[in-house]
């Protein structure tokens, strides 16, 4: 990973096995061991940012669809 | 998020609306805050989308480039005087101080040792009897994880805090006389972490924004739309990210690890309250306690091989990478001279990257 280090991106992933405070997540095929200690109760299939080899933040699906409708409304419309 | 035939479309819809919102408007300057938004509107050429009247500028957001030299000379100082293994992120281990990075100190046979997270720097510590010190940078998006790491209390591993709280930067950015800022594209990462609540106090139009073109484009309208009705309005549009409390969990470990004190940033000047050095009662972590006596002597010096470079300008958003005498002749993505070169969230090397 030498000089491909993002500083402030965080890449989503899929959860595909829990075991605090580590997790597996599938990044579109590659799979790597996160931890995953600053997110509660975080299940298998949930969706996850990952920053420097942490899961920061859940990603909400249901507001994912939100914005895509708020594009629809003013961005397709 | 959007099938590339949507995407066209929101982005050609989405343009057209901002001219028709600014037609007959005065100027209005947006800055964002966050390399990888410099790297949408670059990549997608959407300056070239959006009316003459209405300006996208980059402004702190990148962590590697707005650590100053200061910084850098404290990591390399000691790694000059004491038996270490010095890890740090890739980006930084290429920024240059007359001329010596991280990487050139490797070369030289110091234990350098790049790492994608703090948590590889922690198993290098279990595996090793040298101490190991972490150039730790980066913004509340990367700080919870060396939080973490340090409350794991290795025994041989030390934090060489180069952290900064970004939002102290908004309100200094704001008190700057030649800067002109008219609204805010919140950092998106960042926020996941602090929350909508913590731009609450800044008081410019902000909108909370994803990182795809579409994402960035609605911000703007966003924007117009509200600094054309004089509403100082904070909106969230990552909502699938970002919540209003934020990580409450990582600005638990945050603050528990990490104090507030005023710091320097490159082109910004101090900043109140931006610093983050550990915490007295983890001072055992700490490589500036630990290794107190090597820095007596330590004294920063300036480098004049900068002194052209424009990268402070550049942070602070009142000069583009052209304007820079060194951008793409003396300085390159190859031959770097300032960060902002270097890092690949950096102004300079994204404009260096698409450049045509």
């Amino acid at each position: 990973m030498d000089g491909v280090v993002k500083m402030c991106i965080a890449i989503p992933g899929k959860v595909i096995e829990v075991d605090y405070p580590f997790a597996i997540v599938d990044f579109k095929g590659t799979k790597r061991k996160v931890r995953v200690d600053l997110l509660e109760s975080l299940k298998e299939g949930d969706w996850v940012l990952v920053h420097v080899g942490i899961a920061i933040q859940k990603v909400d699906e249901e507001e994912a669809k939100k914005t895509v409708e708020l594009l629809e409304q003013i961005g397709l419309g | 998020m959007l099938k590339l035939k949507d995407r066209k479309r929101a982005i050609k819809n989405l343009s057209e609306e901002l001219k028709r919102l600014m037609r007959g408007e005065e100027n209005i300057t947006i800055m964002h805050l966050c390399g990888t938004h410099e790297d949408t509107v670059t990549k997608y050429n959407l300056r070239s989308l959006l009316p003459e009247n209405l300006r996208i500028v980059p402004g702190p957001g990148c962590p590697v480039c707005i650590t100053p030299d200061e910084d850098l000379q404290k990591a390399f100082h000691l790694l000059e005087r004491e038996k270490i293994v010095l890890t740090t992120f890739g980006d930084m281990a290429r920024v240059p101080f007359e001329g010596k990075s991280f990487f050139y100190y490797k070369s030289k046979g110091y234990d350098v040792r790049i790492v994608y997270s703090v948590f590889d720097a922690i198993e290098i510590a279990k595996s090793n009897d040298k101490p190991v010190v972490f150039f730790a940078i980066g913004f509340e998006t990367t700080m919870p994880s060396t939080a973490l790491a340090v409350l794991d209390e290795i025994e041989n591993f030390y934090v060489l805090s180069a952290h900064r709280f970004f939002i102290p930067a908004m309100e200094h950015l704001l008190s700057f006389d030649d800067v002109r800022i008219d609204g805010f594209i919140c950092p998106g990462h960042v926020s996941t972490i602090v929350g909508v609540k913590a731009y609450e106090h800044i008081k410019v139009p902000q909108v909370i924004a994803g990182f795809e073109p579409e994402d960035v484009l609605l911000a703007l309208c966003m924007l117009v739309k509200a600094i054309k009705n004089e509403d100082i309005v904070l909106m969230n549009e990552y909502t699938r990210a970002v919540k209003y409390e934020g990580n409450v969990r990582a600005q638990e470990v945050m603050d528990e690890v990490f104090g507030r004190d005023d710091w320097e940033w490159r082109g910004l000047g101090i900043v109140r309250n931006s610093g983050a050095p550990l915490k007295r009662k983890y001072e055992d972590f700490d490589a500036l306690k630990v290794f107190e006596d090597c820095f007596r002597d330590f004294e920063p010096k300036e480098d004049r091989r900068k002194k052209a470079c424009r990268c402070g300008d550049i942070l602070r958003g009142v000069a583009t990478p052209l304007e820079c005498p060194l951008f793409m002749k003396a300085c390159t993505p190859k031959n770097p001279i300032g960060a902002c070169m270097v890092s690949f969230e950096g102004t300079c090397n994204i404009w260096a990257k698409y450049w045509r």
